[in-house]
């Protein structure tokens, strides 16, 4: 199993070597020792490896990742896996601000709480968090889902367009467009598997949470609808 | 019975115009503001106010039909592996698939790559008209993110950051209903036939060290490979010249109040940002304080329409243009042959900038197949082609004038301004002075 010594190497090195495993590659198993909270680990990968970073991570770790599953053990600073293809990306700690942003695919998980803008303008990616999240999270999220084992901050799914959101505790408030929706056995079935891909399925049943949504009343503009902006 | 006095004769206010009359009366009957495409239509100081000197006994002229006048240009000679060179200095400034349609894109790859410039995505992904039929494209990374991905990243030849745009600096993108089709809505995740907002905000960074981290993050992803610029709008140019400086780009695309936009509110494009005259000088002087002209380089946007605005742009310490509303009018849009047809959407050939309603005769602002069948891009490419041609031997022959043996050659003394207020604006001095306003003791 490759060690790359981020702190001896440097990013540049780190990310050019793997950039450099497209396609087949023997080296599936990478760990990255002393991350030091840099930026950009791991961001852009595109292969079938998986990458362990022992410590806690700066900026955009896994920033646009394809088909990697990247583990940080620690927590993760600013958008995290941001713009995310696919693959997965799994945080051990906390996440900081735009956790997920515009992602277009694969699966975050936060095993730790989320700030605020917590999946802001997400495209398609899933993300499980098993603690809770801050505020203006799901901020014109379009679609894919997020499933929060603990609360939500002010503002949830403001100018929602078509992403699902699950919440287990409370919400402190719905942000405009976003409303509680019924939760239908499809619902549960998604939840169920969201919660077993997010390794969270022995903190939580998928009975206990709530369904939030769009309501779809500001998709087209309308005068009346002036003060929701 | 009549007075044998005459009459005081009627008079209408000039702050009740009978436009503003009619505006305040569509917005008590409608309860919406105007929305339309295009930039500021008022009038503004801009390079039609200053002058060439050219020369004479004190210069020496090149000859015109003779005597060499470079064009090129490179961009992105700061920290990217692989720097574009363009043959001229006129490139195509980022206009959507969405706004515009596939053959307009396709008519813009065409006809910038045949005059050797590069051409520019929109907030709405990179198509494949575009990327199949331009040698240089510059793929815009903007708050929506619609359509990013990494594989469109590592194949466009410059990134362009896109923080803010001349017609609505601080404001955000719009695409009414009516051009969602499938295909845009596909590429944007959205659903069909929705009024789609696009952030004025980057939704993973704010401010000026966090712009440092982003891209940082961009270069990584893209091996260092790629030159990226940052686009602002025209708003503090010396301020935001300076922090994209300092946040590591490569070029600084400065874009005025001139510039246009897809849709976006009228009271937005007619009152907020600077016009492109006023923003050169503070960028260059930013750009010069930090020692960095000419090391990073500047773009600059907003009105640009001749070869006359070329020269002066770059006289002015700009190294490269870019234009929009231009390349649309070369490509066919508001063509008087087809007033007939924008008498029927109650406007005229010369106004047209309902382009958000997607009904756009020429078939270039739409989405709707019937009317982008008219338009023909090899044609279409080929008229921009021949735009940007002539509007390359226009500054050449003004540059050969002024004894310049390449445009990046042409400097603040080859100008002279008509009026105190652009003599202000662009730092040269009034016609028949020394006076460059605020200057030398001001007044």
């Amino acid at each position: 199993m490759p060690s790359f010594d981020l702190g001896a190497h440097g990013l540049r090195a780190l990310n050019s070597t793997l950039h450099a495993l497209k396609g087949q590659t023997n080296e599936t198993q990478w760990d990255v020792v002393n991350p030091r909270g840099s930026h950009a680990i791991a961001a852009g990968v595109d292969a079938l490896v998986d990458i362990t970073v022992h410590g806690s991570t700066g900026y955009y770790c896994a920033g646009m990742n394809k088909q990697a599953t990247i583990r940080i053990k620690g927590s993760a600073g600013p958008g995290v896996a941001e713009n995310m293809m696919s693959g997965t990306v799994i945080v051990d700690g906390d996440a900081s601000q735009y956790a997920g942003a515009t992602g277009r695919g694969g699966l975050l998980v936060i095993k730790g709480n989320a700030s605020s803008r917590c999946g802001i303008s997400m495209k398609g990616i899933d993300i499980v968090v098993h603690g809770s999240i801050g505020h203006m999270s799901a901020f014109m999220a379009q679609s894919g889902n997020m499933v929060v084992l603990g609360d939500a901050g002010d503002a949830l799914g403001d100018s929602l367009y078509e992403a699902r959101l699950f919440v287990r505790g409370k919400v402190k408030s719905l942000g405009a467009d976003c409303i509680e929706k019924e939760m239908r056995a499809e619902h549960l079935e998604l939840l169920e598997d969201l919660l077993r891909r997010g390794e969270a399925d022995a903190k939580a049943k998928p009975e206990e949470f709530r369904r939030y949504g769009s309501a779809r009343q500001l998709y087209n503009f309308n005068i009346d609808n002036a003060d929701a902006y | 019975m009549t007075s044998e006095f005459p009459h005081t004769p009627p008079r209408k206010s000039y702050t009740f115009s009978d436009a503003v009359n009619a505006e305040i009366r569509r917005a008590a009957a409608t309860g919406i503001y105007d929305i339309r495409g295009g930039g500021t239509k008022r009038f503004l100081p801009h390079f039609d106010d200053l002058l060439f000197l050219g020369a004479s006994i004190s210069r020496y002229p090149l000859e015109g039909y003779r005597e060499k006048c470079a064009t090129d240009v490179w961009l992105g000679t700061r920290f990217a592996k692989k720097p574009i060179h363009l043959d001229i200095p006129v490139t195509i400034a980022g206009m959507s698939f969405g706004a515009l349609s596939g053959p307009a894109k396709e008519a813009l790859g065409r006809g910038a790559s045949e005059a050797g410039t590069s051409t520019t995505t929109g907030d709405g992904g990179m198509t494949e008209e575009e990327r199949g039929h331009s040698r240089t494209l510059v793929y815009q990374y903007l708050p929506s993110r619609y359509g990013m991905n990494p594989d469109d990243l590592r194949r466009a030849d410059a990134i362009e950051v896109v923080v803010g745009q001349g017609a609505k600096p601080g404001g955000g993108g719009m695409l009414l209903g009516q051009k969602i089709s499938d295909r845009v809505a596909m590429m944007r995740n959205l659903p069909k036939g929705i009024d789609q907002r696009s952030a004025c905000r980057h939704p993973d960074w704010t401010g000026p060290d966090d712009l440092e981290i982003k891209i940082l993050e961009i270069r990584e992803i893209t091996d260092w490979e790629k030159p990226i610029y940052v686009k602002v709008g025209g708003a503090r140019p010396y301020y935001d010249t300076a922090l994209a400086v300092k946040a590591g780009a490569d070029v600084v695309v400065l874009d005025g109040m001139q510039g246009g936009t897809a849709a976006t509110q009228d009271v937005f494009i007619e009152h907020v940002g600077q016009p492109i005259l006023a923003c050169i000088p503070q960028a260059v002087k930013a750009l010069q304080d930090l020692g960095m002209h000419r090391k990073v380089q500047l773009i600059v946007s907003g009105g640009i329409r001749t070869g006359a605005d070329v020269a002066k742009a770059m006289a002015l310490g700009a190294d490269a243009v870019a234009i929009g509303t231009a390349a649309l009018v070369a490509l066919g849009d508001n063509d008087p042959a087809l007033e007939a047809e924008y008498q029927k959407l109650q406007t005229t050939a010369g106004a047209y900038d309902d382009w958000h309603e997607g009904k756009d005769p020429a078939g270039i602002t739409t989405q709707d197949p019937e009317l982008y069948k008219r338009f023909d891009p090899v044609l279409g490419g080929r008229r921009l082609k021949n735009y940007l041609k002539v509007m390359t031997l226009e500054a050449q022959t003004i540059a050969r004038a002024c004894g310049k043996n390449h445009l990046h050659n042409l400097e603040p003394e080859d100008l002279c301004a008509l009026t105190i207020e652009a003599a202000a604006m662009a730092g040269v001095p009034l016609a028949g002075t020394s006076w460059i306003p605020g200057r030398n003791g001001g007044f």
